[in-house]
């Protein structure tokens, strides 16, 4: 870790100073006068033509991606299983986001997960590395220790550090692109649980109160700068991996926000389920992650 | 083709062996394909004799092969195909570069220790125990010797150059995962490969014609051999050079004699006599010489007495071990009876009576699972690979050690058969779980299972695991992810025999969509 750090300040400080004062000056935080949607949702399309639609009404991806950036877009590829189980997010939506990232004027597009079942398998059958290496993204491992890297959660209560990926902490831009699942212990698994794949110990979670630590992980401040849900097919039973093609339905939606806890709210309506019994959401409105509340929002419902 | 230049044949198959064998073990990129395997191991002697006991078919036949070319040429094996008597050539042709030229001179053979360990080989393989054959097999000591030393080296170099490329931000390299070595496994080689540097720099092919049970076996066969190596009385001019090159220390050059049980066939003698004296002789008579009979009888009688006593010895312990198993001590609460074998096995009668731990299993599984045991299936079954769920599990999908197996311990299987092959069965230790322990929610093993066996039902508010065993396959994902330390909450106990699983076929839970529906927000 030490090594890599040195090479990379030794080898391109510069480089990264520039880098750094050019987020400032195009900063993300910044909210663009377009963006004026809090979450956008979108049905009865496919889920790259659902995309285009949805990002559209948010001025573009331009709005999200400046030039010259470097985008990390996070799936979920869990799962050594083939793209209509939907355990994993649907490849052809994966590959939309990487063009409209590449239209946008990013230098780079890159594609990870911590899977559960082995990683070269996962990415494989998943269809998601196919996709990325044909839109151009670069994918990237996940499986190896040596790329997380300490952090703090400041705000978390269970949750307090955890070892993050290193692509997460050097990219310019962040999107979470979850696949909307049912979930054998959380209920469901959407956007904040999808940031499970981004962290490398995910026991110490699961032993430290796996709802607390979700919410607590999604306080942490690199969060993503959009959230798309992947809601096309949904596996209604035996989630997270599924079993048969019988667990899915076909919903064809998608949902775009960029706060994490409104999305997974929108979500779990989707699903048919209200936000206030999935846990985790719960504490992470009560922790002030964003809001569950959907009254709040403005939302921009489209129907293909 | 003349005999001097059978030598550079000799080199060139034999390294073309030596190297595709040696490619197999360090595949980590997997790169070789599956029906590749069989076609590099289809001469393996002992694995093909042992899969032929099962199954005979066109890939079993192997062994034949072997045994029609040491009827007509004697131990072609030993020099051409045998990856483990390859490498010794290569250990002498190096050692040769440090020192001066080394001359061998003729010896007699080790008779009693050769015949003793092929005795007992033998005996005890047809008794029923592998384990002589498992230890001894010089393909599966090699391939034990290059899972142990060399393929850590390959990772290690690929690892390594992936760090220095990452701290570039490329990722064009990707890391390998090692599981680590067994030590049990790593101390054996490690001795067996000390052996072998110290007979061959000082003796040459020594180990072949002392240790090896293959090499002993085929020597007896090469007795009988059609073609035989003969120094030719009217051309020889006593100048003792096919001596000294020969590394099987097998030629009397003063009575002008070869012991063709111990000739190895690597024909230096061909390429190094310059007077062509030495020559393949057709063995069309086969009256032997008085003496000749008198010292095969002799060796014969003694072969029979020693591995009878060796063969009523070994069993006898083999059995009692047997009714043991793989029973471990209570200081694992996990408690498992029966170590896990890898599907296709059919189960460890199946599979450890077949298995000679040659470790490709392990070499080209893809998760890991497939590690190399010590004790688990009890001592006699000692390195023969098992499903090792600390360390990982076995992919549902995936039938790649089914391909490979040289020996037929694993047998092939198609991938949806292997998706209800009942390996073990998960037991859930609820009071080691999360939810009993700390109250609050986990499921990890839940989330794992390939076939929800593992589901969730509601339990103080919560969701607790249970185990429908029907559904089960005994994969150990839910024993992998369980997060409970230091021991788990779930672990798979193996299947004696394996079984099939029912295939879990849940109804869809109907949910009607329509896309023209409001958003119900």
């Amino acid at each position: 870790m030490e090594r890599r750090d040195f090479f990379k300040k030794s080898m391109a400080a510069g480089f990264v100073t520039a880098l750094g004062s050019f987020k400032d000056v195009f900063g993300l935080n910044i909210p663009a006068q377009s963006q004026a949607y809090d979450l956008v949702a979108v049905k009865g399309g496919e889920p790259d033509d659902m995309f285009d639609k949805g990002i559209a009404s948010l001025g573009g991806m331009k709005n999200f991606v400046k030039k010259n950036q470097k985008v990390v877009v996070k799936p979920n590829i869990g799962w050594d299983v083939t793209p209509e189980k939907a355990a994993n997010t649907n490849p052809k939506l994966v590959a939309r986001i990487i063009k409209h990232c590449f239209d946008a004027g990013a230098k780079e597009v890159l594609v990870f997960d911590n899977t559960c079942d082995n990683w070269i398998k996962c990415y494989q059958n998943s269809g998601i590395e196919k996709a990325v290496k044909d839109a151009k993204g670069k994918i990237v491992p996940g499986n190896s220790e040596s790329y997380y890297q300490n952090v703090d959660v400041k705000k978390g209560k269970r949750l307090t550090k955890a070892k993050v990926h290193e692509l997460i902490l050097d990219c310019d831009v962040f999107i979470n692109v979850p696949i909307l699942k049912n979930h054998g212990s959380v209920k469901l698994t959407i956007a904040m649980k999808n940031l499970m794949g981004i962290v490398w110990d995910r026991g110490y979670w699961h032993r430290n109160d796996l709802h607390q630590c979700i919410a607590d992980f999604a306080t942490y401040e690199r969060q993503p700068d959009l959230n798309i849900v992947d809601a096309y097919n949904v596996m209604m039973q035996n989630g997270p991996r599924g079993v048969s093609i019988n667990d899915v339905t076909k919903m064809k939606s998608l949902l775009i926000a960029k706060d994490m806890v409104a999305i997974d709210a929108a979500a779990t309506k989707i699903f048919g389920m209200e936000p206030e019994d999935v846990k985790y959401i719960k504490v992470a409105d009560e922790m002030k992650v964003g809001t569950m509340n959907l009254q709040k929002l403005n939302i921009n419902r489209i129907t293909v | 083709m003349k005999l001097s230049s059978l030598k550079k044949y000799r080199v060139v198959i034999s390294l073309l062996f030596f190297v595709s064998i040696t490619l197999l073990f360090v595949d980590i990129k997997e790169y070789i394909p599956a029906d590749v395997y069989p076609v590099v191991l289809y001469l393996q002697f002992i694995p093909s004799l042992i899969k032929s006991l099962d199954t005979f078919s066109l890939v079993s036949t192997g062994f034949i092969v072997v045994l029609l070319f040491t009827l007509l040429f004697g131990r072609v094996y030993c020099s051409f195909f045998c990856p483990l008597g390859v490498l010794q050539d290569m250990i002498i042709y190096f050692s040769k570069k440090f020192k001066r030229r080394k001359r061998y001179e003729f010896k007699k053979p080790h008779n009693i220790i050769r015949y003793s360990i092929l005795g007992v080989t033998a005996l005890s393989l047809i008794g029923g125990s592998i384990t002589a054959v498992l230890l001894l097999d010089p393909y599966s000591t090699f391939g034990r010797i290059i899972t142990n030393f060399l393929r850590p080296v390959i990772i290690g170099i690929n690892n390594l150059t992936h760090w220095i490329l990452a701290s570039f931000n490329s990722y064009a390299v990707y890391p390998f995962e090692f599981k680590g070595i067994s030590i049990a496994v790593f101390i054996f080689s490690f001795a067996v490969l000390i052996l072998i540097l110290w007979m061959s720099v000082k003796r040459g092919r020594l180990y072949c014609n002392t240790v090896c049970p293959v090499g002993a076996f085929l020597g007896l066969i090469s007795k009988v051999s059609f073609f035989k190596i003969r120094i030719e009385n009217s051309t020889c001019k006593n100048c003792g050079v096919c001596e000294f090159v020969c590394k099987a220390e097998c030629i009397d050059s003063e009575s002008k004699k070869i012991d063709m049980s111990r000739c190895v066939n690597c024909y230096n003698c061909f390429t190094a006599c310059s007077t062509n004296a030495i020559v393949y002789k057709a063995n069309l008579s086969s009256k032997k010489s008085l003496q000749e009979k008198a010292e095969i009888n002799l060796n014969k009688r003694d072969f029979l007495k020693k591995t009878f006593v060796y063969f009523v010895g070994w069993n006898g312990i083999a059995f009692a071990q047997k009714q043991i198993l793989v029973y471990k001590e209570s200081k694992i609460p996990e408690n498992r009876k029966f170590a896990v074998s890898p599907p296709g096995s059919k189960g460890l009668e199946h599979f450890n009576d077949r298995c000679t731990a040659c470790g490709l299993c392990v070499s080209v599984c893809p998760t890991g699972v497939i590690q190399p045991s010590f004790l688990e299936y009890g001592i006699w079954g000692m390195f023969q690979p098992r499903m090792d769920f600390k360390k990982s599990y076995c992919n549902f999908a995936c039938i790649q050690c089914t391909e490979i197996c040289p020996t037929g311990a694993i047998l092939p299987v198609k991938v949806e058969e292997k998706k209800l092959i009942q390996l073990g069965v998960a037991k859930f230790i609820k009071e080691n779980c999360i939810v009993e322990t700390q109250g609050t929610e986990c499921g990890a093993c839940s989330e794992h299972c390939p076939t929800k066996a593992v589901h969730m039902i509601p339990y103080k508010k919560l969701l607790l695991p249970e185990v429908r065993e029907e559904y089960c396959i005994g994969c150990g994902a839910c024993e992998k992810a369980c997060p409970t330390t230091p021991y788990k909450a779930i672990y798979v106990e193996g299947n004696y025999t394996h079984k099939r699983a029912k295939r879990n076929e849940e109804l869809q839970q109907q949910r009607r969509v329509d896309y023209k529906e409001d958003f119900p927000f």
